[in-house]
């Protein structure tokens, strides 16, 4: 396969960047996209040109590092895939693949494809934990717990932190991933002692870290390679509204 | 009260209030329309209706001002709620692209200024009566017979009709965004409402152009 | 080298208890006196991490990832074993004791997993009250399933993705104690090299990964858990980023290195494609209940799988071991895989694969049974491969998946080196020489959660520290070394990338010190390894700066240690003359090729000393024993017949 690459560079946070073109011979259909950008770095570091930074790590679709934007879809056009385990069988030969960051407020583009994701990190200290210190808790099964909401909740609790939900939202908002940890902790019983000022906390704190919010479009669902549900966005927003008339604690 | 000002601040609490007021709304055009469709019983009916309207001005200027009220708030926190999505992605991507939203949620920002600009005309067209001197000349309310000559004119009617589109663009999605935003949701009846929303949406609309296009093309006359 | 491990006397049952009392406390004012270092954030360092810092020490924890939640241990999948024996089916303490030490091929010690049974519990009881989301039953209670090694069911799991749940419990412990403050978390930053003052481990130099900034970090105790060293054969199911260098700069700087060449082969990992692969993707062990495995008996038969009729199909592990057949152990099974490719006999391009053939189970119990029971691994196996699996056989091949050796510890985790303590797989310490399936999951735990915050409390309580800041001259010299090896890689401008080279050694270790080892083999990679490391040296290309980020330059320090690390496994293969769980040398075993122990010379951990300067090119590795002492197990031969 042959392809056309357009790369956004960027040589640091600082700089500025643009996009620049490549091409990429020799792909094999079989290989991954970082493969394919392997491939593409080792022909620039033979001809003396600085490799394209990106982010990546397990390689098989679990850690969250890895995530492109290919021709304006996060993790491109695979439904549930990430960007490591999307292959180049998904592209045609000779195709023109426009490769970019992240983009938003909150991931400042650190280099090239890599972006600054520590925003979400912020974000879980803000309140995305159950206090519960090491040695004190209960014995396991002393808690029954509803088969459905244990479900439900693993399905919230699967999110990667990739990222993808914030690049593919037409306002970079992060609220499917903030639903996502707030729905997991609400559904379960040990959850519940910090459930309205979780959801308070993480939302004040997405929204200090400059994300945009939910205007109800559900490009997020789409792209997240995990199919985590806006209807945990639904979740959000009620958790949300109930702790801000009854939390008892909250600012006069 | 700093608790309000707190969750207002927050783009969740100010989405909240605008669907708070988009419902308002909503129930608004409901009422607007349900009068408007007496146009076609015929010139008692509708004048008769406008008339009875007009005897009870206390009512009148409540929902007149809470209507005002709704739909500052609605606008102010849609401008406060844009800027800062606007805000959350600085440099745009080179290749922008679209996988499910759809054009009724993308064009969400156009749809209400048109309707706004839609709405000012529309109040000086047959409320303040200061665009169209025949009309200005119609000494006592005939509100019928307003109508009829206003939507006779191919601009004036076109344009209400194309202010049509973007209501129900708009509503299609802000009905079924109101369950969203206020949480009400439930697997059970999602489907409905993701359905029901701009199927309602798009009926109001409906209805309302109706009546510019049946008295242009001279169904009602 | 003085090696004392530590280990409690008394009963086996009580070793723990009684040390628990024996050992040491730091009041709970005290304990804000104290800093302590991470390196790590996967499931041992994480909950350390976490532990340490509610129970009031300063704790700063590092990770190169740009998150703690991204750390390896995300990608472990089956489960997590546990002695709660909630089925009633005769689990105990003593049982999970004796699977482990059994499973490791009796080359652990007793002490340490016992304990780790012991506190097994309490990490499901743990987790549980983090919020992970582990299955359930209809009534409520936690579900189990049974796994390799063992008879009972006590393995608990949630779906496929285990150690994602575990880890992101973990890393919610962690991101409560960097909210309030009392852990600095240190993302993006690479440690580079330990720092003794006065004998002991005192801090760490860091190189941030954003900047290219080398900084020094000064503590009272330091806790190395970064994982394994499978990445030093380059293709691994480890993660791109796991490395050996944490730990094999402190073995540098005169920690002992525990049983380097113990590896793990899992038999079931999807084949290499082509040159540009860069990972490999492991499939669940359990495919083997209801595949086939076989090869054409023809060597380098291109035909397609379903054209080759019955009568030229090699059936290897039913034809060889007729009672156990496709479910032969893990190494039996890897090493059978890779005889028959060598011979020729291997399927798909690179002639580096078997079938496994689903065919039969297919027309026994129909599609849908079968998709029902491995549907996801199914989806995932097309995916990646574009086969469809139900419709032709999987292609498999063994892959390099987890190291039981690591740096030696005693029985308070803590190294030969005072104050250095290894956590997890970092650690040599629980699994022998091969780990059960859902043991890492539970070793990384116990440790971080439930071993290390009463063992360093002793240490710290029981030690003279005096005030050390980064300015000691120990710091100044382990940055400017640290800072004169990155120049030097950056100033080689050779011709080669860092990936060739890394590619190179691991096919040297994969050929030679993979899942059959022989003395002739591992000599010449023992001549082959120096000489690539010498050419790397001269012929290295990095382009750009340090004061940036630069990926190829942080490759290439890894590699740069993983081509000294290899040359130390392949000497602790050769010095091994015996086969045991992972470690096969085709020397040692018995006529129907099953591992052949020698318990009477070889029934002890090899630890590894470093000669020479901690900051120039090894001068040799000397080899030390730690004999391993069997109170309560009788040492058995494991039959698979």
């Amino acid at each position: 396969m042959k392809l056309k690459l357009h790369v956004w560079r960027q040589k640091n946070k600082a700089a500025q960047g643009r996009m620049v073109t490549y091409d990429a011979d020799n792909i094999s259909p079989n290989m991954s996209f970082l493969e394919m950008l392997d491939v593409v770095n080792e022909g620039l570091i033979t001809t003396g040109e600085d490799p394209i930074a990106f982010a990546h790590d397990c390689r098989e679709g679990i850690c969250g590092s890895c995530g492109v934007m290919v021709n304006g879809v996060a993790h491109g056009p695979q439904d549930a895939t990430t960007t490591c385990q999307l292959h180049m069988r998904s592209f045609q030969d000779g195709e023109e693949l426009y490769i970019e960051p992240w983009r938003a407020k909150g991931f400042p583009v650190l280099r090239d494809l890599v972006v600054d994701r520590s925003a979400f990190d912020r974000i879980i200290q803000a309140g995305g934990f159950v206090s519960v210190n090491t040695g004190s808790a209960q014995d396991a099964n002393a808690t029954p717990i509803r088969k459905s909401d244990a479900d439900e909740a693993f399905n919230a609790a699967a999110c990667i932190g990739c990222g993808a939900c914030v690049a593919a939202c037409k306002n970079a908002s992060a609220m499917l991933f903030v639903s996502a940890k707030v729905g997991q902790l609400s559904l379960l019983p040990q959850g519940q002692p910090e459930r309205q000022e979780r959801a308070l906390n993480m939302v004040s704190a997405m929204h200090e870290e400059g994300f945009g919010n939910c205007t109800n479009q559900y490009e997020c669902e789409a792209v997240c390679p995990k199919q985590i549900s806006t209807d945990y966005i639904a979740r959000l927003n009620r958790e949300f509204i109930k702790a801000t008339l009854t939390y008892p604690d909250a600012k006069k | 009260m700093s608790w309000l000002k707190h969750a207002v601040r927050n783009p969740i609490g100010a989405k909240v209030l605008m669907a708070i007021t988009g419902i308002m709304l909503t129930g608004f055009l409901v009422a607007h329309i349900s009068g408007n469709l007496l146009i076609f019983v015929g010139p008692q009916a509708i004048n008769a209706y406008a008339e009875g309207l007009r005897q009870f001005p206390a009512v009148l200027w409540a929902a007149r001002a809470g209507l005002l009220v709704a739909f500052v708030t609605h606008i102010y926190f849609a401008a406060y709620v844009t800027m800062g999505n606007r805000a959350a992605r600085p440099q745009p991507y080179a290749f922008s692209n679209t996988v499910q939203a759809t054009l009724a949620s993308r064009s969400m920002v156009l749809t209400g200024m048109v309707m706004l600009a839609f709405i000012i005309f529309h109040l000086a067209h047959f409320t303040w009566r200061i665009t169209d001197s025949e009309i200005s000349a119609m000494g006592e309310f005939d509100v019928y017979q307003m109508v009829i000559r206003g939507f006779r004119q191919p601009m004036v009617a076109g344009s209400y009709v194309i202010a049509m589109v973007a209501i129900g663009l708009h509503l299609s999605h802000g009905i079924a965004s109101v369950f969203q935003t206020l949480g009400l949701n439930h697997p059970r009846y999602n489907r409905a409402v993701r359905f029901a929303g701009p199927a309602i949406g798009v009926g109001i609309a409906l209805l309302f152009a109706s009546i510019p296009l049946s008295i242009y093309l001279g169904l009602v006359k | 080298m003085k090696l004392d491990a530590k280990i409690p006397s008394g009963p086996l049952e009580s070793k723990w208890e009684h040390h628990k009392f024996d050992l040491k406390l730091v009041s709970p004012a005290n304990k804000r006196k104290f800093e302590i270092i991470v390196v790590g954030s996967g499931l041992a360092g994480g909950s350390a991490a976490a532990t340490l810092a509610e129970l009031g020490y300063n704790v700063k924890c590092f990770c190169f990832q740009d998150s703690p939640r991204r750390a390896h241990s995300i990608a472990a999948q089956g489960g997590i074993n546990a002695a709660k024996n909630y089925r009633g089916d005769g689990d105990s303490i003593y049982r999970l004791f004796y699977d482990t030490i059994k499973g490791g091929d009796f080359r652990s010690r007793e002490a340490n997993v016992y304990r780790l049974a012991e506190v097994s519990g309490h990490i499901i009881d743990q987790c549980v009250a983090q919020g992970v989301p582990f299955a359930r039953e209809y009534g409520g209670l936690l579900d189990n399933r049974s796994f390799g090694g063992a008879q009972v069911a006590r393995t608990f799991y949630a779906r496929g993705q285990t150690g994602q749940q575990l880890l992101l419990g973990a890393y919610s412990a962690l991101s409560r104690q960097i909210g309030a403050g009392q852990v600095k978390m240190f993302p993006k930053t690479e440690m580079l090299d330990l720092v003794l003052v006065d004998g002991k481990a005192r801090g760490i130099v860091v190189r941030d990964l954003v900047t290219g900034a080398m900084e020094s970090h000064a503590a009272d105790a330091v806790i190395l858990a970064t994982g394994g060293y499978g990445n030093v054969f380059y293709l691994s199911t480890n993660a791109k980023g796991s490395n050996v260098t944490a730990s094999y700069r402190a073995y540098k700087r005169g920690a002992a290195f525990g049983n380097p060449c113990f590896t793990q082969i899992h038999p079931t990992c999807i084949p290499v494609k082509g040159d540009y692969q860069s990972k490999l993707t492991l499939m669940s062990e359990s495919l083997r209940n209801d595949g086939r495995v076989w090869v054409p008996k023809t060597k380098a038969d291109k035909r397609a799988p379903g054209d080759i009729p019955e009568s030229e199909r090699d059936y290897y592990l039913e034809r060889k071991y007729p009672s156990f057949g496709n479910l032969a152990p893990r190494d039996i099974a890897s090493r059978s895989a890779k005889e028959a490719c060598d011979s020729g006999q291997g399927v798909g391009e690179s002639g580096f694969g078997v079938y496994l053939d689903f065919a039969d189970s297919i027309s026994r119990h129909g599609e849908e049974q079968i998709r029902a029971r491995y549907g996801n691994l199914f989806d995932m196996y097309e995916r990646i491969t574009d086969e469809n699996p139900y419709k032709m056989p999987m292609r498999i091949y063994p892959a390099v998946h987890y190291t039981m050796g690591g740096l030696w510890v005693d029985y308070n985790l803590m190294s030969n080196i005072p104050g250095l303590h290894v956590l997890g797989e970092a650690n040599f310490s629980d699994h022998g020489a091969n780990r059960l399936g859902a043991s890492a999951l539970m070793q990384g735990l116990a440790d971080g959660y439930f071993v290390i915050p009463y063992t360093i409390a002793n240490y710290l309580a029981s030690s003279k520290l005096e005030k050390v800041t980064t300015s000691h001259e120990s710091f100044k010299a382990a940055e400017d070394s640290c800072r004169k090896r990155v120049g030097q890689l950056l100033s080689i401008k050779g011709s080669r990338t860092v990936d060739s080279f890394h590619r190179e050694l691991g096919k040297i270790m994969w050929d030679k010190c993979g899942m059959a080892r022989d003395r002739a083999g591992l000599q010449e990679a023992l001549k082959a390894i120096p000489k690539l490391r010498e050419e790397f040296w001269q012929d290295l290309k990095i382009l750009g700066t340090n004061e940036e980020i630069n990926q190829s330059l942080e490759k290439a320090g890894r590699v740069a240690d993983f081509l000294e690390f290899g040359e130390l496994m392949c000497l602790d293969a050769i010095a091994r003359e015996e086969s045991c769980g992972g470690h096969f040398r085709t020397e040692h075993q018995t006529p129907d090729g099953e591992a052949l122990r020698n318990d009477e010379n070889f029934c002890h951990v090899a630890v590894w000393e470093h000669e020479g300067d901690a900051t120039g090119p090894a001068k040799g590795h000397k080899r030390h024993q730690e004999e391993l002492v069997y109170e309560h197990v009788k040492l058995a031969t494991r039959s698979y017949k």
